[in-house]
């Protein structure tokens, strides 16, 4: 049945999906996602300009809204994962990504743009290069370059013969691994939610407006239904995303910054 | 398809995007670092001033008004325990005051007593030693007239007189009074 149903015409979506055609014809370079992340940032500055404006001692609904977030970053991911000593230098940064990411993803879901720009590759990797770069920076400087690696490659309390294959690997770890994860993760959460939602949305429409099959009709209904209950699933997920990305770097900070980990 | 999945390979990332990602990270980080945190972080910081500074404050008022209390309720006591003496001595003193009077008016009404029988011995005396001399003339004028011989010894009248009154005296009490 899927090879009659493929026959009569219906293209599931490809990568070029991902990759509309720039929407200025005129500058190449200006795609969807350059746009959407430009206004992320514009809509991100604009809110926490209005919860931080004017701050009182019993906020009102912005700065609540804005404390509430901010909280949750400073609070719940700084402070508890790099612990109370040197959080604070780090806590500009988990939360400039958290918001960074989080609205970025939000556009997934957003009726009528639905498309992720951390669905492209280069906006995962740059932040994973930033972390990298801060993590490895803080340990260097908190315990020397000497120490920082030694204590890395050189984890007390393995037998000696294991150090050969693990030094490597740890090295590789923190300089490689870690910001490749960190990138692969986002992008391709997002990329494959976009794609499950065009293929639930796409073949919702076409088995309903395109077949005459009354029963691919019926099933293009529950396909619809699927497609919505997608779109929660993939709006948790891109919430979920953002706190993954910012956690993980806590946890990288941390481990850098703390001594004997 | 397969022509575009060769031109797209999601796994290249754009320059320009690059470029553009690191542009907004680093917009927004200045931003949130220049910005966002020392406002969160100030407000913050009053916020956890005026707590505590009403805290301290609420503490204080609470240990005055305990020790006020604890001041009233002693000056309560006190007084209570002054009340309760003040009545005491009150009972006592109304006490004895009322023995004092009783005894006054019975020593009053002794007196009294003893006054009026003493009055009414002296007044039977003299009405009985008038009596008795009035009594006397009377018998023996009385005796005269009809012995029709005045008794003129004296010593002889004065017996009959006596023997006379005797007589009268020993008659019963009832005629007496």
């Amino acid at each position: 049945m899927i090879g009659s149903f493929l026959a009569d015409g219906y293209i599931p979506p490809g990568a070029e999906e991902v990759f509309p055609p720039e929407i200025f014809g005129q500058v190449p370079w200006f795609d969807k996602a350059i746009l959407l992340v430009i206004i992320s940032v514009f809509v991100i500055s604009v809110f926490l300009w209005a919860a931080v404006r004017r701050p009182a001692l019993v906020p009102g609904r912005m700065q609540f809204t804005g404390e509430l977030l901010y909280n949750f970053v400073r609070n719940g991911i700084g402070r508890d994962i790099i612990g109370s000593k040197d959080y604070m230098t780090f806590v500009p940064l988990l939360f400039t990504l958290f918001t960074y990411i989080m609205v970025n993803n939000l556009w997934g879901v957003t009726p009528f743009v639905s498309f992720p720009p951390m669905a492209h590759i280069a906006f995962p990797m740059v932040l994973a290069l930033i972390v990298l770069v801060v993590y490895n920076v803080a340990g260097i400087r908190r315990q020397g370059l000497g120490r920082y690696f030694k204590d890395v490659m050189f984890i007390p309390g393995v037998p000696a013969f294991v150090y050969p294959i693990l030094a490597p690997i740890e090295l590789l770890t923190i300089l490689f691994i870690r910001p490749f994860t960190l990138t692969l993760r986002l992008f391709a959460n997002m990329f494959a939610g976009h794609m499950l939602l065009l293929v639930f949305v796409t073949g919702a429409e076409y088995m309903i407006f395109e077949v005459s099959n009354p029963a691919l009709k019926a099933a293009g209904l529950l396909t619809g239904v699927l497609a919505i209950v997608m779109s929660l699933f993939e709006l948790f997920v891109e919430l979920f995303q953002a706190y993954i990305f910012a956690l993980l770097t806590a946890l990288y900070i941390s481990g850098a910054v703390n001594e004997g980990h | 398809m397969t022509v575009l999945v060769a031109e797209i390979n999601p796994l290249v990332p754009k320059t320009a995007e690059i470029v553009v990602a690191l542009i907004t990270f680093g917009i927004l980080y200045w931003f949130v670092a220049k910005i966002v945190v020392p406002r969160f972080e100030k407000t913050y910081a009053e916020r956890t001033e005026a707590i505590e500074g009403g805290l301290a404050k609420a503490e204080e008022a609470q240990a005055s008004a305990a020790a006020a209390l604890e001041q009233y309720q002693a000056q309560l006591a006190d007084a209570r325990g002054e009340a309760g003496q003040i009545r005491e001595e009150a009972r006592t003193q109304g006490a004895a005051i009322l023995v004092e009077m009783r005894q006054q008016a019975q020593a009053e009404a002794d007196r009294l007593v003893t006054n009026a029988q003493a009055q009414i011995e002296a007044e039977r005396s003299s009405a009985v030693a008038s009596l008795h001399a009035e009594v006397g003339t009377l018998a023996s004028q009385l005796a005269a007239k009809i012995v029709g011989e005045s008794l003129a010894n004296d010593e002889i009248q004065q017996r009959v007189i006596d023997r006379f009154l005797a007589d009268l005296e020993s008659q019963p009490s009832g005629r007496a009074n």
